[in-house]
């Protein structure tokens, strides 16, 4: 996968992952270009489309369009269920994700992508391993929240 | 006073945090510009502030900015900083920053060398994670070469968590730092063999993904993916094996007869559709590399596909497989022609794109009319003009491919293409015009038809035209008025359709249409002048005729476009000068017609390439000796030259006046037109279309009309293309039905061998579709003497077109006196070395085998080694392999080649049946191997084993001979030459040397040949010549080797 991005139906872009090195206005020629022509498409229209040398693969839900550049070789269907995969850890990490769970959580929204894709392959294809991981990490983080609270409690 | 510092350092710390930057920039939507650079500027602050935790907030803060488009390299520096905290909360931000906001030219990247080696060898293993996920999205070749060993150990690390992502990063490595490949590649290997599956699949991810750049390398891992396959019940894992098969099976045939099966069973059994398609592109690649093919597999995958090919999505899939079957198993896509044409009625544009494309490759005589019908209904309904150019191009495409092969009813095509020319706004009107143009020329049958059509179409011009001129589809109106003036002896009312020509509506259209308006209304008028000279009542309609034209054409002769202005004044004076002599009552209609007389017959592109430079010319030679003249007198000459096309050029943009010279160059122009229309290789100059248009105005900027909608669509008394559906139907059934009679009639007169025959309720064939009319499609015209040679079909830029072997077998002691020919290997094979074989010499032995021997030279800068050299062996001859052999096995030629060395091999085929010449197909398979890699490359060709071949020169006394000839078994047969005018020893030294022969005796211009062959067949022959004929008569105890041998003997003068 070269990357993804999540973005809204108006076009506001939710979240980006880049697994190919790319200058920054380079990202933001490609998002701009992408989002127009996703956004274009009817809701019956297949969720595949032929874009430059790549392959894209979108899918929406609810109001937030999940697309993906794949390369020519790789198989759409499974990217859709990669997709469709990321989708449910969400749900099940935030229970019941919405777009402002994304929002104002997108740090932890990059952390879960992180567990579950590393540079563009699916890192583990069990959803337990992958919500294990991120709720130990998190409770690591937790405690070295409360670590600096006492500590600044002591320096008083 | 505590409490006050507690809440100030808290308030500080939360001051304002992501979620607080969130809703901020939601509550400032006005003026989120300004409100961001205050938030900006604050995060410059927090910044500069020692405390780590609030550093870690500000570059949080950033990396929501970065996404949001805002430049944050000004960052980066602090961005390591929180990178290197010891805390795993601000490690993680500090390392998701730095993956969302560096690249490779980030220059501080180079300062977290060592930081991440620290936290890869963390003992905790978050710590160690959360810095492979960062480096998986920053690694530069330097920091790959750097931490490749730390990442290698991490690859055995004790927790699966860990060794699972290092695995996973390796790859990204390996992309940026070749040379960790090898070292690291046993321990990657081991990894598939991980007791944990997460470890195990993000192996098999890295190799499958590394297999696809370069496969070669990994077939020696075939048996291990292969257990891996047939043991996985994990899909994921199953979809990156069978794509890593899909790679490797067109290096290894083998594999792919092995994969068959198992991936059948998968296709039935799966209920995963992604995995269903996984394996369905495999089987597409193992049945393409398999050239024999499987037909019956690639059924049983269609019905399963397409029984899923519900959904929007899995259609454009299932469209997209089957085009890729559709190349080598066309049949079995054909079956599926009503679902491919629902998707035509799908919402989404580009699913009916690629139902287009399948359609091309399925159209047979049988269901051409059927899907063109389809395609017509859609073209109606079509929305957007691009899909309906789309749909105009692909029908025209589908009906005229290959030469019109699947036309059976060209009346139906003609009356398509004039259904067509009702589309709106349609770009491609210069695609139906020449459609027309070419129908109309090419086949003779339908011209009547044709010109008909377009009479109709003349007529209705106003409804192509209309008011605005946007569309191309104008263009069509110069096909038909051409169609109608050069076929105007099939039109039924030619007044009609001069009448209709000169309309002074005629005058908006694009300029070459009105000149091809004007010129044919002249032939018009000859077939009128024709059809009623002679007959007392009629001459006052000649009369009338006359006087039409000189009415309208000074409208043309006042266009503004000089190749309008131009013919129209010189069919004007033309006609003037008729009606005067009309008046007298002379008969002018047969000297008119002259003037468009002779037929006009296509010649095919390549004649003139295939004229044989007639022997002595050499066309490098200056004719005459170069101009050695004074420069002086060169310049004069030049200038002279110039100053009279200057003169030219002005008198052509002026208007004319000076009649008696009008006249006159009229007449030179019609003659030489119809000198020209006599000439058959003189069609270029021809109204063809496409030239025309090349030279006329680009198609964009041609003023073309609009429809107009007030007028009915429908052109009248035009017969819709469906009537012909219907008829062909019916005339399909009544043909059945004869034949069904025939048949019964057959059956009834033999009785019981009749009714083993095939029933007919079978499904009618292919070859059981007549066309309506025996059409004949006028082939090309070529020059008699054109070379017969296989390859001249091939298109220059083929790159096979290099391969081909010439007559390549001869008996020992003949070295072969050809050029020599050049082979280049297969175009996809981007390495490409060339391998050239520059020789063939062949020798023969006893009386079944022949001897071939081949030069290999290496001509590439690479290695060349393993050369595999393999021959289809055909029923007659066979390449002789070493016992123990399979009959498809290659043999290995027992060299390598250096660069720019070349040497022999030998190899025996054995030949049953030495009457018939024959080619065999062949294959050369080797190995080119570079500096940095290897590659398996494969050449294709051809050995040509001619009957001349299978001759050896045997020597023969004359007494011997005249017994022979005298014992009375052999069989006659005789030759003449024409033209041959070389002396007569050199006539007898070529077919000594081309074809074997010896000369027994030689009497002034008569000798007797001799030569035996391989199998011991006596062949005389007697060559007598008397000026520039030769006669050959022959005798021989085999009549078809003979005839063969007669054949080549022709071909060899014939080449000379």
């Amino acid at each position: 996968m070269q990357f993804m991005l999540l973005f809204s139906r108006q076009g506001k872009l939710r979240l980006q992952k880049w697994y190919v090195p790319l200058s920054d206005k380079e990202k933001k020629k490609i998002t701009r270009e992408l989002v127009q022509t996703v956004l274009a498409r009817k809701p019956k229209m297949c969720s595949f489309l032929e874009w430059r040398d790549l392959k894209v693969v979108y899918k929406r839900y609810a109001s937030l369009y999940f697309c993906c550049a794949i390369e020519n070789q790789d198989n759409e269907l499974i990217t859709l269920e990669i997709i469709h995969r990321y989708v449910e850890l969400l749900d099940k990490y935030f229970g019941s994700v919405c777009e402002l769970d994304i929002i104002f959580n997108f740090e932890k929204a990059y952390f879960i992508l992180d567990e579950f894709l590393l540079g563009g392959e699916a890192q583990d294809t069990s959803k337990k391993n992958v919500l294990k991981a991120i709720e130990q990490a998190d409770l690591l983080q937790e405690c070295c929240m409360t670590d600096t609270v006492s500590q600044s409690f002591s320096m008083v | 006073m505590a409490l006050k510092i507690v809440k100030g350092s808290i308030d500080r710390m939360f001051d304002k945090n992501l979620q607080d930057l969130v809703r901020g920039i939601r509550n400032h939507k006005e003026d989120e510009a300004k409100y961001i650079s205050t938030c900006i500027d604050e995060i410059k602050q927090e910044l500069k502030q020692d405390n780590i935790a609030v550093k870690a907030n500000a570059v949080c803060k950033l990396t929501y900015l970065q996404m949001l488009g805002y430049d944050v390299s000004w960052a980066a520096f602090n961005i390591v900083e929180v990178m290197s905290s010891s805390k795993f909360t601000y490690k993680r931000i500090g390392y998701l920053a730095a993956s969302q906001c560096f690249h490779e030219s980030t220059d501080v990247i180079m300062l977290t060398t060592n930081q991440i080696r620290k936290d890869l060898s963390s003992p905790n293993q978050y710590d160690t994670g959360v810095a492979l996920t960062g480096l998986s999205c920053f690694v530069t070749p330097d920091l790959a070469r750097d931490l490749a060993n730390d990442i290698m150990t991490l690859m055995s690390h004790t927790k699966p968590y860990i060794r699972k992502k290092a695995v996973l990063i390796m790859y990204k490595v390996f992309l940026k730092y070749p040379e960790s490949l090898r070292p690291a590649f046993p321990r990657l290997k081991e990894k598939l063999e991980d007791p944990d599956p997460g470890v195990q699949s993000a192996a098999v991810n890295v190799i499958c993904e590394l297999a696809r750049r370069n496969p070669k390398n990994y077939l020696s891992l075939a048996p291990l993916f292969f257990k891996l396959m047939t043991s996985s019940t994990n899909n994921w894992v199953l979809i990156k094996i069978i794509k890593l098969f899909g790679a490797l099976t067109p290096l290894e045939p083998r594999l792919g007869k092995k994969l068959i099966e198992p991936l059948t069973n998968l296709i039935h059994s799966t209920s995963a559709m992604s995995l269903l398609y996984e394996c369905v592109n495999t089987v597409i690649a193992v049945l393409i590399s398999l050239s024999s093919g499987m037909p019956n597999h690639s059924a049983s995958i269609q019905v399963s596909f397409s029984r899923h090919a519900h959904t929007f999505s899995l259609k454009y899939l299932g469209l997209l497989a089957m085009s890729k079957i559709l190349k080598t198993h066309p049949k079995s896509v054909q079956s599926h022609k009503d679902l491919i044409l629902q998707c035509l009625d799908d919402k989404d544009e580009s699913i009916r794109l690629r139902a287009l494309d399948l359609l091309y490759g399925m159209v047979s005589k049988k269901n051409l009319m059927e899907i063109v019908k389809k395609l017509m209904l859609h073209v109606d309904k079509a929305e957007g003009t691009t899909y309906r150019d789309e749909l105009l191009t692909k029908i025209i495409d589908i009906c005229s491919q290959s030469n019109y092969q699947y036309i059976t009813n060209f009346e139906w095509y003609i009356s398509i293409l004039v259904e067509l020319t009702r589309l709106e706004g349609t770009r491609h009107g210069h695609l139906i015009a020449s459609q027309m143009l070419d129908v109309a020329i090419r086949v003779k049958a339908i011209r009547a038809f044709a010109v008909a059509q377009m009479a109709t179409l003349l007529d209705n011009a106003h409804l192509l035209t209309g008011n605005t001129q946007r569309n191309g589809i104008c263009e069509v109106l110069y096909a038909a008025a051409w169609i109608c003036g050069e076929f105007s002896e099939h039109l039924e009312e030619p007044m009609v359709t001069l009448e209709a020509m000169l309309r002074p509506k005629v005058a908006t259209l694009p300029g070459h249409i009105q000149a091809v308006y004007v010129q044919n209304a002249a032939k018009l008028f000859a077939t009128v002048l024709r059809g009623h000279e002679g007959v007392p009542a009629d001459s006052m309609v000649a009369q009338e005729t006359s006087q039409l034209l000189i009415d309208r054409l000074p409208l043309f002769v006042q266009s503004s476009n000089l190749e309008v202005q131009e013919r129209a004044s010189c069919i004007l004076q033309l006609v003037k000068y008729i009606q005067k002599l009309q008046q007298k009552d002379v008969e002018v209609a047969e000297e008119v017609t002259a003037l468009f007389a002779g037929e006009l017959n296509p010649v095919a592109p390549k004649a003139q390439k295939k004229v044989p430079v007639p022997e002595g010319l050499d066309l490098d030679v200056w004719i005459n000796e170069p101009p050695s003249g004074s420069e002086s007198e060169d310049e004069g000459r030049k200038s002279k030259g110039k100053a009279v096309f200057a003169k030219e050029e002005s008198r052509h943009t002026k208007p004319r006046y000076t009649e008696v010279d009008e006249k006159e160059l009229a007449k030179r122009r019609e003659v030489r037109k119809a000198e020209q229309a006599n000439n058959p290789f003189y069609i270029k100059a021809s109204p063809s279309s496409q030239k025309v248009y090349q030279d006329g105005v680009g198609v964009e900027h041609i003023p073309v009309v609009q429809i107009d909608l007030s007028v009915p669509l429908k052109v009248p008394g035009m017969p819709m293309s469906d009537q012909y559906v219907k008829l062909e139907e019916e005339r399909r059934e009544r043909n059945k039905a004869d034949k069904k009679k025939k048949k019964d009639k057959k059956k009834r007169e033999k009785g019981e061998k009749g009714r083993r025959r095939r029933g007919d309720s079978g499904p009618e064939s292919e070859e059981d579709i007549t066309p309506a009319h025996m059409v004949d499609i006028v082939t090309e015209e070529m020059p008699e003497n054109a070379l017969p040679s296989d390859d001249d079909d091939k298109d220059p830029n083929d790159p096979h077109k290099s391969i081909c072997w010439a007559p390549c077998v001869n008996t020992a002691g003949y070295g072969v006196d050809q050029p020599p020919l050049y082979l280049s290997p297969h175009p996809s094979l981007s390495l490409a070395p060339h391998l050239q074989v520059c020789d063939i010499q062949g020798n023969l032995q006893d009386g079944s085998q022949v001897v071939v021997s081949v030069i290999f030279e290496n001509k590439c800068d690479s290695f060349i080694k393993s050369m595999e050299f393999n021959v289809l062996d055909s029923l007659n001859s066979k390449l002789q392999r070493p016992d123990g052999a399979g009959p498809h096995d290659g043999l290995i030629v027992p060299f390598q080649l250096p660069p720019g060395i070349s040497n022999e091999a030998r190899f025996i085929f054995s030949v049953q049946n030495i009457v018939m010449p024959q080619k065999l197909k062949g294959t050369l398979t080797f190995i080119v191997k570079t500096d940095d890699s290897s590659t398996h490359e494969k050449l294709d060709f051809k050995l040509h084993f001619t009957c001349t071949s299978y001759l050896i020169t045997t020597p023969c006394y004359s007494d011997a001979y005249s017994k022979l000839l005298e014992s009375g078994d052999l069989k006659g047969c005789s030759l003449k030459l024409e033209g041959v005018n070389q002396p007569f020893h050199h006539l007898l030294a070529r077919i000594c040397f081309h074809h074997h022969f010896s000369v027994v005796e030689r009497i002034d211009s008569c000798a007797s040949m001799y030569s035996r062959s391989i199998q011991g067949h006596h062949m005389c022959l007697l060559v007598k010549t008397a000026d520039q004929t030769v006669s050959i008569d022959a005798k021989c105890d085999e009549p078809g080797l003979l005839g063969n041998v007669l054949d080549e003997i022709k071909l060899t003068f014939s080449q000379c």
